[in-house]
């Protein structure tokens, strides 16, 4: 079909049909086409998210177009987001007409010809590489092909969020509504009155998934019931936690689910008006957000008066410009009105008085992406997923030292353990596990003894962690925890927007004091070791008034990961601060380096190097190391040539 | 340069204080950073102070007031990234360009930053170039990534 007549047949034939009304015999076969389920030429789908293509999948596209372009063969070529597993790109799916999609994993652009060639050529699945096959549509299996669905990775997940990423083709508008997007948002324009779908999602249990946690439902009641002549509702995609990357993937990878969310969300507040606060680090996710915002517009689903429904609804883009702490709700107001992002004081609450001084209603992209499915499928549906008090699935994103990385949508109440152990394979090397982080600088680390806890917003307080965006940051026995809490700390101090006191003298503090633990002074003063004890019993009541009096949540959480290694891990401070070693190795400055006097023929080049003048000899006699002025840099021993820098 | 900036303002007609950081970006996008003139600018055709104008671009991470390297690199500094050595090639990056974050060396190739966390924790430790990312890179694999990048001059 042409573009324009797709369009056409699309609205009238899809679009317009009233709730329950199905599809006549045709329209269904039409649909299969334009969901690539009937197809008559091959389709290779590759898989080109921001993490893909970091991964080579640039190089496998080019070495594609290349191979299709010399060999003559007409092939559709469709890139994708990312389906989640991100140790295994880059993903490269072929599809031939009849036949399922089959997946090829790490398939670098040296490997792209061997399997192209036994797969369009020969009817013949090359035995490396493979992933596995999507069941598409009626089509026939391929044999001793397991089917994806029954991967580890992918087994236990859920995916509502990321049903269509990494599958679907994200800047296809035509594929979403064919694959029934955008109907729900157009019945409930029918159906529903505003203050019904706040109902709805309330009663699906849906709670915030930026890290809060609040109920949906309930917030936006708060702005509907708030008398005003304009609402706004803004998307925040501005997902600054490191370690987390699922609002990217979603928004790479499924544009129209966040625009098909914030229609039915804007609805819901009567906002006419909407923003997304996007990080100005994802370019592609801006660019493609950016063609499925122009496509909407074209069929009429964003604009003035939808479908003839009488119902406004436009969305703005704006970028971001680096700062973490504009994922406060108040602060990211202030950054789109064009200030400093700084956070005021709540009350008033954004939802009475927000964006411009008018009622708005902040949603972090995975809480809007969920709306559509909740609309089309029925609040009881959605919380019928997950536990009692956490309703429905998370997605996480899964990095450090496991086997597998990227991303996964669990349902609610799922285990530690089976997300590491079981989805993730475990960990890397068969190195012993540690803890792992989640919840990035606001959270904590859940430790071996923990690992059996379900996964939900109140459990995960109980072992002084949090929810958070939902960043899983895996660590081994070769991971230090002290530096791992230096790590936060030095994010959240240059972070910290200035503002209130506690938070901005606060967390300097507190930074110093890991310093002084994990750093070797070359002249420590007359008690040093009685200065970094005094150092963490100070850490302690710190981290309590910084909790207690700053004014936003970086602030009120910045202490948690300090608080946590420290309830988990005290022993690790503890070898910090008076055997003075890190067993892991990581904190470089506390290595012990001596010099073998067999090896030494008397250089001087390390006396040369050391920059604290640590090092002392005379020319051809073995030197020897100052202990009290050694700083543990190391440049004696990238200086030595003849091995003879021995370190501990 | 000026013509350029005057170029970006007069899409902007009749522009409110919403507009401020749009702006800076679109300046900093095309200029690759933002000077005094530009920010005088700006400030002069939004009717806000300079020193607000001033005040806005510091707060926030992205805006520079010096020129970049010919190659600016950004180092991601996320927990995967750390967890998985970034620490290390950042010192790396550092000796070997002899440059401090925020620096350019002196043949203005090459600038370094670190971002806080560029989104491909599944592939970490993450260098991003112009654009070009760099996966699981290490303190040995820098020499032939940064050489790469000086062929492309000598080319």
């Amino acid at each position: 079909m042409e573009m324009i007549s797709q369009k056409n047949f699309l609205i009238s034939e899809v679009l317009n049909l009233a709730q329950g009304e199905s599809y006549s015999s045709t329209v269904t076969e039409d649909l299969k086409v334009l969901r690539n389920e009937k197809i008559e030429k091959p389709i290779i789908f590759v898989g080109a998210g921001t993490c893909g293509l970091g991964a080579g999948a640039d190089k496998t596209l080019l070495a594609i177009k290349e191979y299709l372009l010399t060999n003559k063969i007409d092939v559709d070529i469709i890139e994708t987001g990312c389906i989640g597993l991100c140790s295994s790109e880059p993903l490269m799916d072929i599809q031939i007409p009849g036949k399922n999609r089959i997946s090829f994993e790490k398939v670098t652009h040296d490997l792209v010809i061997p399997i192209l060639s036994t797969v369009l050529w020969h009817n013949i699945i090359p035995e490396k590489n493979v992933l596995g096959q999507f069941t598409t549509g009626e089509n026939e299996q391929w044999d001793n092909v397991d089917n994806i669905s029954d991967h580890p990775f992918f087994k236990p997940q859920n995916r509502i969020v990321l049903q269509n990423c990494g599958i679907r083709n994200p800047i296809s508008i035509e594929e979403y509504i064919a694959a029934g997007g955008y109907r729900s948002f157009l019945n409930m324009l029918k159906t529903y009155s505003p203050a019904e779908i706040c109902d709805k999602v309330e009663l699906s249990g849906l709670r915030g998934r930026g890290g809060g946690g609040f109920p949906a439902g309930k917030k936006w009641k708060f702005a509907l019931n708030t008398e005003s002549d304009q609402r706004y509702l803004v998307c925040n995609a501005d997902e600054g936690d490191p370690g987390a990357f699922m609002d990217r993937a979603v928004i790479e990878g499924d544009p129209h689910r966040l625009i098909e969310g914030m229609a039915i969300a804007a609805f819901a507040i009567t906002a006419t008006k909407s923003y997304v606060y996007i990080r100005a680090e994802y370019p592609l996710a801006l660019k493609r957000l950016n063609i499925a915002i122009e496509q909407a517009k074209e069929y009429g689903l964003i604009g003035k008066n939808i479908f003839g429904s009488g119902v406004d609804f436009e969305i703005k883009i704006k970028m971001g410009a680096g700062a973490f702490v504009c994922g406060e709700e108040t602060a990211l107001i202030h950054s789109i009105e064009g200030k400093r992002g700084m956070p005021r004081p709540r009350p008033p609450f954004p939802a009475s008085q927000g964006l411009f001084g008018k009622p708005t209603i902040i949603n972090n992209v995975e809480t809007l992406a969920n709306i559509p499915t909740i609309i089309e499928k029925g609040e009881d549906w959605y919380a019928s997923i997950g536990t009692e008090k956490s309703k429905g699935t998370k997605v996480f994103a899964l990095s450090g030292k496991v086997a597998l990385t990227g991303l996964v949508e669990i349902p609610m109440g799922t285990t530690v353990r089976e997300v590491i152990f079981d989805i993730a394979g475990g960990i890397k090397g068969g190195k012993k596990f540690k803890a792992v982080q989640i919840g990035g600088p606001s959270g904590g680390c859940i430790t071996e003894e923990n690992l059996d806890i379900p996964i939900d917003y109140d459990s995960l307080l109980e072992v002084g962690a949090m929810m958070g965006s939902g960043g899983l940051v895996v660590m081994d026995e070769d991971t230090c925890m002290v530096d791992v809490a230096k790590f936060f700390m030095d994010f959240i101090q240059r972070e910290s927007c200035g503002k209130c006191i506690p938070c901005r003298e606060g967390t300097r503090r507190m930074l110093e004091i890991l310093e002084d633990i994990t750093h070797k002074p070359a002249n420590g003063g007359s008690h040093p070791a009685l200065k970094r004890f005094k150092g963490i019993t100070q850490i302690e009541k710190l981290a309590k008034v910084i909790k207690e009096t700053s004014l936003c949540g970086l602030g009120q959480t910045a202490p948690n990961p300090v608080l946590s290694t420290l309830k988990w891990f005290r022993n690790e401070y503890e070898e910090h601060i008076f055997e003075r070693v890190c067993d892991a190795g990581v904190c470089t400055e506390l290595r012990t380096f001596t010099i073998d006097v067999d090896n030494c023929i008397g250089c001087m080049l390390c006396v040369k190097k050391c920059p604290t003048g640590a090092i002392i000899g005379a020319k051809k006699t073995p030197h020897f190391i100052v202990q009290d002025k050694c700083i543990s840099c190391g440049s004696c021993e990238l200086a030595c040539k003849f091995d003879a820098i021995l370190i501990n | 340069m000026k013509d350029r900036t005057e170029e970006i303002l007069n899409k902007y007609a009749n522009a409110d204080r919403d507009s401020l950081i749009p702006i800076l970006q679109e300046v900093q996008d095309i200029d690759g950073w933002l000077s005094e003139t530009a920010l005088t600018s700006i400030g002069n055709h939004l009717g806000i102070p300079v020193s607000k104008v001033y005040g806005v671009a510091t707060f926030y991470n992205q805006f520079r007031f010096h020129p970049n390297g010919k190659f600016h690199i950004q180092v991601c500094r996320g927990t995967a990234c750390h967890v998985l050595g970034s620490a290390t090639v950042l010192e790396e990056l550092q000796r070997k360009l002899k440059i401090n974050v925020g620096e350019t060396t002196k043949d203005g190739l090459f600038s370094l930053e670190i971002v806080a966390c560029i989104g491909t924790c599944g592939l970490a430790p993450v260098i991003n170039i112009n654009g070009n990312f760099h996966a699981g890179v290490t303190a040995e694999s820098l020499d032939g990534i940064i050489d790469s990048y000086k062929e492309k001059i000598n080319n």
